[in-house]
């Protein structure tokens, strides 16, 4: 028995589609996500939103999430899922991520074929922790997250100096998210 | 849910919303640059905003309030049109009114009042591609991009100069969004292009023919190309409105009759008549 997806494809996954823009519009700022979703573990109501927005039959998507959750999003998102991560659209990790500069990061020409990366954190706060600059941000906003993969902060600034291309981020804390894109300056503390 | 039966919500069905809205996204993150996608054929021929309604189409839910302008005015056949098909397709309210509008459609105007933190503006764009009547080959302009080798670009500004003594855009004058990508700001006024700076609303783009979609993020630098002696000036009609008596909207010239008479008023018909509005109340 699959575990159901959204009780309103359409409109919840447009209300996902808001919060995700807002977010990827305004770095730093953290939006609730995934009401009423109940997915397998280790997928939160927020990843699966995430991946009921944006994942479908066009997007390769890695992840190394065990069967069950594989199931869940072949069976509602219809994704193929890539052996590679280098070749994912999104990366889905379940265990230590992939290394950024290891996902596709566009081309010069193309920027825009580069991979986003759906992080699982343990939880997200604004006004606290790395310090964020770029389009999106009148002055400086922050963000505190618990639970990023050691190392990730630095990483992700470093891929500032390759712009524009470049990985965009998906933070999905349980319940709630926060987006990273790859224009934002980000220094830790 | 309402909306026409038989028809998706907003018109498109969900794979194409998914394709636009993680088009969006990459526009989002990358400002100023054009991002192919799979434009679909609408129910309204090229030229008249399939661009921007496949957008708006993308993002609007229930909850929001629509507004579409032609030029600033939201009368006429265009916005009318649009307005009604999403009225009907996603079953929004519509308003006139730029403070109540959570998505504004726009062609070829900003409005008047400025916008605030949380409301989108979705431009109808006819060629998004900057250099397009300087370097015609595609495939070479996307180099160009590449490169931010915007060289071109200053040299037919200085041929205005040279030719004119004065930079001779009134439209469509390019900008350069964040430090990196040269976009056309869609043909807006220039008068409009200082409020595309640091604009606290999201700003999207959307070319349906030409099949591109580009973003500004709010709060991100827009700045007109211009050179250190010959700045950049918005052009404005040295008239103030005959209606409102406004001094620093855009104006429209409108003739009156066929003996020369004419009048020049607000292109912003929701700011004009506010402020008309606003002196006949306090009158």
């Amino acid at each position: 028995m699959i575990a159901p997806g959204f009780a309103d494809p359409t409109l919840d996954s447009q209300a996902t589609f808001r919060a995700l823009l807002a977010a990827m519009s305004h770095p730093g700022r953290v939006h609730p996500a995934g009401r009423g979703l109940s997915p397998p573990a280790p997928l939160t109501p927020a990843l699966a939103a995430v991946a009921l927005t944006l994942c479908d039959a066009d997007t390769p998507l890695w992840t190394d999430a065990p069967e069950e959750a594989r199931r869940w999003l072949a069976f509602h998102c219809g994704c193929p899922f890539a052996g590679d991560p280098a070749r994912a659209a999104f990366v889905l990790p379940h265990g230590a991520p992939p290394p950024l500069d290891s996902l596709a990061q566009g081309t010069e020409e193309e920027p825009h074929l580069s991979a986003t990366l759906i992080l699982p954190v343990a939880s997200l706060a604004e006004g606290a922790g790395w310090r964020l600059a770029g389009p999106g941000i009148a002055a400086e906003a922050r963000l505190s997250v618990a639970g990023a993969p050691p190392g990730f902060a630095a990483a992700f600034a470093a891929q500032r100096a390759r712009f524009p291309r470049g990985v965009d981020v998906i933070l999905c804390a349980p319940d709630r998210l926060a987006c990273l894109p790859r224009s934002l300056r980000l220094s830790e503390v | 849910m309402s909306g026409v039966p038989g028809f998706s919500y907003a018109y498109l069905d969900e794979g194409t919303k998914r394709m636009l809205r993680r088009t969006l996204l990459k526009a989002v993150a990358i400002p100023g640059y054009q991002v192919p996608f799979g434009a679909r054929e609408m129910p309204l021929p090229y030229g008249w905003g399939t661009g921007g309604i496949q957008v708006t189409a993308a993002i609007i839910g229930p909850s929001d309030v629509l507004k579409v302008i032609d030029q600033g005015s939201d009368d006429t056949t265009n916005a009318v049109s649009i307005r009604r098909f999403f009225r009907r397709v996603a079953g929004v309210a519509t308003t006139e009114r730029t403070t109540e509008a959570t998505i504004i459609q726009t062609r070829h105007r900003i409005p008047e009042t400025p916008l605030r933190e949380g409301q989108i503006l979705v431009y109808q764009v006819p060629m998004p591609e900057p250099l397009f009547r300087l370097e015609p080959r595609l495939a070479e302009t996307r180099r160009l991009h590449a490169l931010a080798d915007y060289g071109l670009m200053q040299v037919r500004l200085y041929e205005d100069i040279v030719r004119h003594g004065a930079i001779a855009t009134a439209y469509n004058h390019p900008v350069m969004v964040d430090g990196r990508y040269l976009m056309s700001p869609s043909p807006i006024p220039a008068f409009d292009n200082p409020k595309m700076h640091r604009m606290p609303a999201l700003q999207l783009f959307g070319a349906g023919r030409e099949k591109r979609i580009y973003a500004v993020p709010p709060y991100t630098d827009v700045v007109s190309l211009d050179f250190e002696d010959h700045p950049f000036r918005p052009i404005r009609a040295p008239h103030a409105c005959a209606l409102c008596g406004a001094a620093d909207s855009y104006l429209d010239e409108v003739l009156t009759d066929d003996s020369g008479g004419r009048i020049f008023v607000c292109s912003d018909t929701d700011y004009c008549a506010t402020r008309q509005a606003a002196r006949q109340a306090a009158e």
